[in-house]
């Protein structure tokens, strides 16, 4: 495969010098994108040193180099993993065929529906992070949150590279409407949900990070699978870079709960709150809101769509090589229970169609394994506390189950025992105006916020006392 | 599955509802504005078997709208501008239901096409002859049939969200067409240029506003937080540019009730001033229009406070209910005989009356006719054969006089003493254009100019014979052939192949230049009625059946 070019104006391992059309196109978009940078990244930062890693190779090891840069002079580049010459298409109707170096023409519009959904994410998640340094609890955390921002920043180019390369003047028009849109923003929202709802406390955060980048890493593995080679190159690149944004939530999330679970302690009355913490319930909530928001993400239980991606080989299951023997998911099905007309109904439903509700299975039990090892480290702090995750039904917006009332094991109640409960189950006006009145910014090296524990061990090697942010 | 209700023990179609009756449509009116608010509940589809997602329509969706829009114009007069829009956030409307579609048999496909197109083109009729301008406020996705709504629409606004489109996308995902007006519209009233109609046509997931704009799929829009004061504004503009003069007090529509008997093979259904006999067994009907017994309303007042009572309102609304009853209820009933009774003289009066209200500007008479009009456009658009057979006894004068010439052939009795007659009235000359926007007095003398232009000065009663030298009445028959030849006629028409007749029926009557709804009911139909027929639709592997299902549809590539 090409070695890096990490001389040109984009560093890429993608030849772009030799191809001046794409070269132009993306020249054209660098700019754009500086500009949408330098308004929607993290505000008042862009003159900091930080500590950052930057991806220098596709290889399998040493693909990161860490140093001081300043984020807009961040190296954000092109970079696919190695190709396969020999790799066929392993899933669908086109199972066996040589997977395609261009984009088919009957697919063109469905794939890039999928790439642009995908693509919006990526921006969408900076915009609604851009503040969170201000009231980072230790340089540590600050210093993470740019990380994953110039990261997330470097996989809207890596979607916009497909976008520019094998979609014409319409991949162009798409890569300026990502730029466009804006989390939040009543006009022009981005696409999915999720990433508009606001996440400006770092609790909120560090469930964004565990269960949207999560939703993210499945979305990316079953795209890896995809019969369009490109795409499938530069997703298994992301994951590498994803994995990491999911090590931030998940052990963030760790370090409050361990926290939480101190303070209750400390505390004569076991009140978190009382120590100027946060209470193991409140973290719950949150966990209860986030889970339940990115199951939305999936998609619909029962789908068209899912089973159109499957059967042209665009979208496949998670690990769909190497877990599954049958790849054409033809003459299966799978139970789905719906809620109907006031009762629970079990319904078979082709495998195909049922493909979203696949990938959320394997999603949700990723999920089960973390917030086993949580409960496990509020146990370990003496605390007898259980963390859980909702069930799939519970608070919905998406898909079957909403527009009906479930409470988080998934029982049927009606909206007004839904309403009076669900300041126990979800985060409140007041539990967001409290976590704000307790995180303040934490800009000393070594230091940390006294709601949340430190970290275990620091980035690259180094401790945690190290000065990951200059300020 | 099937949808034909003669096949299946479904409860027959019935058309009668009322806005406190709506699952799917909100009507509510401010002064001069009225706003029809689609929010389709997906747990009342009209037939068991699918489930209305995506703010998608069946006929029972259809059947409201079509109630809203009759009841605006005679209901809610003082309204200038109607603004049609979505109530789910993200889609206006998907369009016509697919499980739907792929569930029903093919007749109940066509006839489901042919009410909706109607329904726009009452959209249509409104804007332009009542006062009543619609705009499509696209504040979510329109696809598909959600379009072919929107394009029904004399403007159309779409949201700029950065994903609300516009799209057709029947070809590409479903391999039918979009055939509610949706391909007409676009070339023949939007002027779209008919490549970048090719462009729009095959691209599924469509164009949202700016290229939109470009392409002139739409007539502009604005983000969300402009959103609704731009409506507001601009539905004001309407207002203020359509002339409220007044507020105008409406007329309330009660239900259209019938009776139903059935003795053995004979079915009867009555109104107060329609009844139709159908023997099953021969595959024929009688409908028959009982002209009016109250003296004509000579004023505005008068007319007002009969309301739908007036006998030219109430006697139509009973044949567009028997026409409706017919074609979703009936399906096997092949031939209508279409008789009257009543006087000549009393359907000329009450048509002479209703005319010079409305020339001195009376609002319902306008719409009284109006109405009319589109009863008889319903009746020339329906897949049977139609013979007129004019009796003594009979009235067909003026307005009914029109009957005869919807029916593919009239017969007339020549009787011994010369009182079977029909008459002339002034209403020939335009107050009902078919849909071709010809009289079918014009229609029917497309090859004789004189014979018309003489025609045209003519007034008052015209025996058998000389209704058949003038073209106006297929063969008279004196009253010792009367019966055996009408029985002969009856019985050969019933023994042809249905579809021929269909066919042959609906390439004679419109005689005459084409319009967009000729293209609409003649062109765009028979396409689409042809393709839902093919395997590539709906065979085992069609696009129908497949759509939405695990596996891709598999095409006969042969062309035809």
């Amino acid at each position: 495969m090409a070695g890096i070019d990490y001389e040109s104006k984009i560093p890429n391992n993608v030849n772009l010098s030799d191809d001046r059309r794409l070269q132009r196109a993306l020249e054209h978009w660098q700019p754009s994108y500086l500009k949408w940078w330098q308004e929607m990244g993290p505000d008042g930062m862009q003159e900091k040193d930080i500590y950052l890693r930057t991806a220098i190779s596709a290889d399998k090891d040493g693909w990161a180099h860490f140093d001081y840069v300043k984020m807009p002079d961040y190296r954000w580049g092109i970079f696919l993993s190695e190709r396969d010459p020999e790799r066929k298409i392993n899933f669908g109707d086109h199972l066996g065929q040589p997977a395609w170096q261009e984009v088919p023409g009957e697919f063109r519009n469905t794939l890039r529906r999928i790439i642009v959904t995908q693509g919006d994410t990526e921006p969408a998640s900076v915009e609604q992070q851009r503040q969170l340094w201000k009231t980072a609890p230790s340089l540590y955390d600050m210093r993470n949150v740019c990380q994953v921002n110039v990261e997330e920043g470097r996989h809207l180019w890596a979607m916009v590279y497909l976008l520019h390369s094998y979609f014409g003047a319409e991949g162009r028009d798409e890569a300026e409407e990502l730029l466009a849109r804006r989390s939040g923003d009543p006009d022009k929202p981005r696409i999915l949900d999720a990433f508009n709802q606001p996440c400006d406390d770092w609790l909120s955060f560090y469930c964004f990070t565990m269960f949207a980048d999560r939703d993210g890493k499945f979305q990316l593995h079953s795209l890896s699978e995809s019969g369009f080679d490109p795409l499938s190159r530069t997703c298994k690149f992301m994951l590498t870079e994803e994995a990491h944004h999911m090590f931030v939530g998940d052990t963030g999330l760790e370090r409050v709960l361990r926290r939480s679970a101190q303070l209750t302690l400390l505390d004569p009355s076991g009140d978190a709150r009382a120590q100027g913490g946060i209470d193991l319930e409140t973290v719950q909530k949150f966990i209860n809101f986030w889970f339940s928001y990115c199951l939305d993400l999936f998609g619909s239980e029962i789908s068209s769509n899912a089973a159109d991606f499957f059967a042209a080989g665009l979208k496949g299951r998670f690990m769909e090589e190497k877990n599954y023997t049958e790849h054409t998911a033809l003459g299966q099905e799978k139970r789905v229970t719906l809620w109907k007309d006031g009762k629970f109904v079990d319904e078979s439903v082709a495998l195909r169609n049922a493909m979203n509700e696949v990938l959320r299975d394997d999603y949700i039990d990723d999920c089960v394994n973390a917030v086993r090892r949580w409960s496990k480290a509020v146990k370990d702090e003496g605390v007898d506390f259980e963390v859980t995750l909702p069930s799939r039904r519970f608070h919905r917006h998406q898909g079957i189950y909403a527009g009906a009332f479930f409470n988080p094991a998934g029982e049927p109640i009606s909206q007004a025992e839904f309403e009076a409960q669900a300041a126990q189950w979800l985060p409140t006006d007041a539990d967001k105006a409290y976590l704000r009145g307790i995180m303040h910014g934490v800009y000393e090296p070594g230091k940390v916020a006294n709601w949340i524990a430190p970290p275990r061990r620091g980035i690259n090697g180094q401790e945690f006392t190290y000065e990951y942010v200059k300020l | 599955m099937a949808h034909d209700s003669a096949h299946l023990d479904l409860p027959p179609v019935s058309f009668d509802t009322a806005p406190e009756r709506y699952h799917h449509w909100k009507l509510s009116v401010a002064g001069a504005v009225a706003t029809l608010t689609l929010q389709v509940d997906r747990d009342a589809p009209l037939r068991p078997g699918y489930d209305l997602k995506m703010n998608s329509y069946d006929l029972g969706v259809d059947i409201e709208l079509a109630d809203a829009i009759r009841r605006l114009r005679f209901e809610q007069p003082q309204v200038r501008c109607v603004v049609v829009t979505g109530g789910v956030p993200k889609m206006f409307c998907a369009g016509a239901n697919i499980k739907m579609l792929a569930g029903s048999a093919h007749g109940f496909k066509v006839n489901f096409c042919k009410f909706t197109n109607e329904t726009r083109c009452e959209i249509e009729d409104a804007t332009a002859h009542s006062g009543q301008r619609y705009i499509a406020a696209l504040n979510g996705t329109a696809a598909g049939g959600g379009y072919e709504l929107a394009e029904a629409c004399a403007e159309i606004y779409l949201i700029d969200d950065g994903f609300s489109a516009v799209s057709l996308p029947e070809v590409p995902l479903l391999g039918v067409l979009p055939g509610t007006g949706g391909l007409t519209r676009l070339v023949d009233k939007r002027k779209v240029r008919r490549d970048v109609a090719d462009v729009f046509c095959t691209k599924a997931e469509g164009f949202r506003l700016r290229d939109a704009l470009k392409m002139r799929l739409v007539d502009g829009g604005w983000p969300k937080s402009k959103w609704d004061q731009a409506i507001a504004d601009r539905s004001q503009a309407i207002v203020a540019a359509n002339g409220a003069q007044q507020p105008e007090l409406g007329i309330a529509l009660p239900a259209v009730a019938r009776t139903q008997v059935r003795e053995g093979e004979l079915e009867t259904l009555a109104w107060p001033h329609v009844a139709l006999r159908i023997h099953h067994d021969k595959r024929w009907c009688e409908l028959t229009l009982r002209g009016p017994s109250e003296p004509a309303p000579q004023t505005a007042e008068i007319l007002h406070a009969q309301g739908a009572a007036a006998w030219s309102l109430q006697a139509f609304r009973e044949l567009d209910a028997a026409l409706l009853d017919l074609r979703f209820n009936y399906p096997k009933i092949g031939l209508i005989l279409l008789k009257t009774v009543g006087a000549p003289d009393a359907v000329l009066a009450h048509d002479a009356a209703i005319t010079r209200l409305r020339a001195e500007g009376a609002w319902l008479a306008r719409e009284i006719q109006l109405h009319q009009s589109r009863v008889l456009r319903r009746l020339d658009n329906m897949s049977r054969s139609m013979f007129a057979l004019v009796e003594p006894g009979s009235c067909f004068a003026g307005t009914l006089l029109e009957i005869v010439w919807c029916a593919d052939r009239a017969y007339m009795l020549d009787d011994p003493d010369g009182a079977n007659a029909i008459a002339l009235g002034h209403v020939h000359a335009g107050t009902h254009a078919a849909h071709n926007g010809m009289t079918r007095l014009q229609i029917r003398l497309y090859g004789d100019p004189e014979g018309l232009a003489k025609l045209q000065e003519m007034h008052g009663t015209l025996d058998a014979p000389t209704a058949e030298k003038l073209g106006l009445v297929t063969r008279a028959p004196d009253d010792i052939d009367w019966e055996d030849e009408v029985r002969l006629a009856i019985e050969e028409r019933v023994s042809f192949s249905p579809d021929a007749l269909t066919g042959m029926e609906q390439n004679l009557r419109f005689a005459g230049p084409e319009n967009c709804d000729t293209k609409l009911f003649g062109r765009l139909t028979a396409w689409q009625n042809w393709i839902f027929q093919r395997p590539n639709a709906v065979g085992e592997r069609g696009a129908l059946p497949m759509y939405g299902n695990p596996q891709a549809p598999v095409f006969d590539w042969n062309r035809t």
